[in-house]
């Protein structure tokens, strides 16, 4: 008698597709390896940032002239700065920096862009032309410009950095939701909620949001590396981050210019980190949107 | 009995590029409590428009509801504020689509979207909507309700899923649950059982109906009565019985005569209406019938009224309706 429900149990576990968050992860380090690399990437910046304290040989303001300019050696293991200080420390330590400016403004720009995204597919006609038109604005500035005009109004500083990188995601995001949220709209499920009685809001976060989280999920990420990139762009120009903080493209201006020739590595380890980590977010992001793209899904 | 909802001279238009459409066209119709309706008609003739209508939810600034009443216990739902309409929709009258493959949210848990309506109308707590909602699968046939319950739509068939869709619908009790082409999705088998399923709930529950539907089988076997609508019109109203028995216009006789029937000879030829529907932006004048009509007659060029042709209330808008009457007494 027990035998037969324990085959059929044994049958089913045998054929059901296999579910959970490993399982997806094991397939996603199967199918995806570049992606994978990606992620690795990405965790390993993590963990530099998460332990920095620990991991980090030298304090990376601590200035020590007796080493100024030294080369990459066993001391300091990536050369020192103009002002004695470690290259390496600074590297990791600025990893800090880059992942919280990143992290900020794509979760920032994200959130907006979200929601302008939906609520302006979602209410439609008027709504959407003079929302859309608000947003054709933004995207008429090169994104670099429209964060330095934040930037000169806000002033510099992490936080004004982050909001100034968002600014610009905000459209991109907003449009790319808002195409997604289009489709959604004209589905019977919405006309549902809206014969149930719910309210504008109720279906614009509960019901349509969720169901454009996959671009959105791939929008912020490819972000991230674009944050990442645009941070050390301005802290290049001098109107990101402020010396003394550690911050990847503070490290490539000033000293790091004059001294191009003689001590290359002032500039050299930095910039590896600054492309390692684009290269990382973006690989990591291609994947995903692969990965989350019902149409390539393989079998 | 009591009206429970009552149309008067309902018009809703849609301005598109070709010109004004008159989706519904001034038509008066009412429901009854615990009574179910039908309206019935080719597509595009104005059912669905009709029910969305009644719900407020036409898709401004193209649609728009030009004039007319609508009437629910008493109470004019195009006076109410949106605020006030939006605790109607869900609580009072309750809409049941005809994609069941799509009407459910994909992102959302079934337990979820049957316990979000009494949360938001009735402020009931979660574990007394997840008990309800137990319960409410139970109703509509979905075993083992439990496990189901954490499941996501793409779980379900497409007959389990319109099953939902009815739990979703009864989840506020409501007086009425307006159900466009509820059944036209699915398989011919299931069909039969969600119609049955719709039609016990609505007399163990007391729920008026109204179904709209192309299917005259359907309306046959589950409404009391039947409202029949061409080109934004209400052509015929009657009884289903007498409908069937004594169709007085010739629409009406077109669509009963195009139905295959099963107690007739094979061979014997179907008799379908000549022409298309018109075109809403260039109705014909008069009836917007008479180039497909059989029995046309001068006067057709204006426009018959909905009069009433006996007491039990059998109307018909055909100048010709009492000869037809003979005439489809005769071919039956």
């Amino acid at each position: 008698m027990a035998v037969i429900p324990q085959t059929v149990d044994a049958l089913t576990s045998a054929t059901e597709p296999r579910e959970g968050w490993r399982a997806a992860v094991g397939d996603f380090i199967l199918q995806r390896p570049l992606g994978a690399a990606g992620a690795a990437i990405i965790l390993l910046m993590v963990a530099l940032a998460a332990s920095a304290d620990v991991l980090a040989p030298f304090d990376p303001l601590t200035t020590d002239y007796g080493a100024m300019l030294s080369a990459p050696g066993p001391g300091h293991w990536l050369g020192t700065d103009a002002f004695g200080r470690d290259v390496l420390s600074r590297i990791v330590y600025g990893s800090r920096t880059a992942l919280m400016v990143g992290l900020g403004a794509s979760l920032i720009g994200a959130v907006f862009g979200a929601l302008i995204g939906v609520g302006s597919a979602y209410f439609g006609g008027r709504v959407d032309l003079v929302v859309q038109r608000v947003m054709d604005v933004f995207f008429a500035f090169p994104v670099i410009i429209l964060a330095l005009a934040v930037v000169a109004i806000l002033g510099t500083g992490v936080g004004n950095v982050i909001l100034a990188i968002a600014t610009p995601m905000v459209p991109r995001c907003a449009r790319v939701v808002r195409a997604s949220a289009l489709a959604v709209r004209e589905t019977p499920y919405v006309d549902a909620a809206r014969a149930a009685g719910f309210g504008h809001g109720r279906i614009i976060l509960r019901h349509m949001l969720p169901n454009v989280m996959a671009p959105l999920l791939i929008m912020a990420t490819a972000f991230l590396g674009e944050a990442i990139l645009l941070e050390s762009s301005l802290s290049f120009l001098g109107l990101g981050v402020q010396e003394p903080t550690a911050a990847w493209g503070l490290m490539l201006r000033g000293a790091a210019v004059e001294f191009a020739e003689s001590a290359p590595w002032m500039a050299f380890f930095p910039g590896l980190a600054i492309s390692l980590a684009v290269f990382g977010f973006n690989l990591f992001g291609d994947s995903l949107r692969d990965a989350l793209d019902p149409r390539l899904r393989t079998q | 009995m009591a009206k429970l909802l009552q149309v008067n001279h309902l018009r809703t238009t849609f301005a598109t590029s070709t010109g004004l459409v008159r989706a519904v066209d001034g038509v008066s119709w009412d429901v009854e409590e615990g009574e179910t309706v039908a309206l019935v008609g080719e597509s595009g003739c104005g059912k669905s428009v009709s029910a969305l209508s009644i719900m407020r939810l036409i898709a401004p600034p193209a649609g728009r509801i030009e004039s007319g009443e609508i009437f629910f216990k008493g109470r004019d739902l195009l006076r109410l504020s949106d605020e006030e309409m939006r605790e109607v929709r869900g609580s009072e009258i309750a809409m049941v689509f005809q994609e069941p493959m799509t009407s459910l949210n994909p992102v959302l848990t079934v337990g979820r979207q049957l316990t979000e309506g009494m949360e938001i109308h009735y402020r009931t707590q979660p574990a007394a909507a997840r008990a309800r909602a137990l319960k409410l699968l139970e109703m509509v046939g979905i075993s083992d309700p439990e496990r189901r319950l954490p499941q996501y739509p793409h779980h379900f068939s497409g007959g389990m899923r319109q099953r939902i869709m009815i739990a979703m619908a009864l989840a506020c009790n409501p007086q009425l649950i307006l159900a466009d082409e509820p059944t036209t999705a699915l398989d011919v088998t299931i069909q039969a059982q969600i119609l049955e399923l719709m039609r016990n709930l609505s007399r163990e529950l007391g729920v008026a109906m109204l179904i709209i539907t192309h299917n005259l089988g359907v309306v046959a076997r589950y409404a009391d009565r039947v409202n029949v609508m061409y080109a934004g019109r209400i052509i015929e109203q009657a009884t289903a019985a007498e409908l069937y028995a004594n169709p007085r216009h010739p629409y009406t006789l077109g669509l009963l005569h195009s139905v295959p029937r099963l107690d007739e000879p094979r061979r014997a030829r179907l008799d379908p209406i000549e022409g298309q529907p018109p075109d809403l932006t260039r109705l014909p004048p008069g009836c917007a019938f008479q180039p497909r009509c059989k029995y046309r007659v001068e006067r057709c060029v204006e426009a018959p009224p909905l009069v009433p042709l006996d007491a039990a209330g059998h109307c018909a808008a055909c100048w010709e309706a009492a000869n037809i009457a003979s005439a489809s007494r005769v071919t039956a």
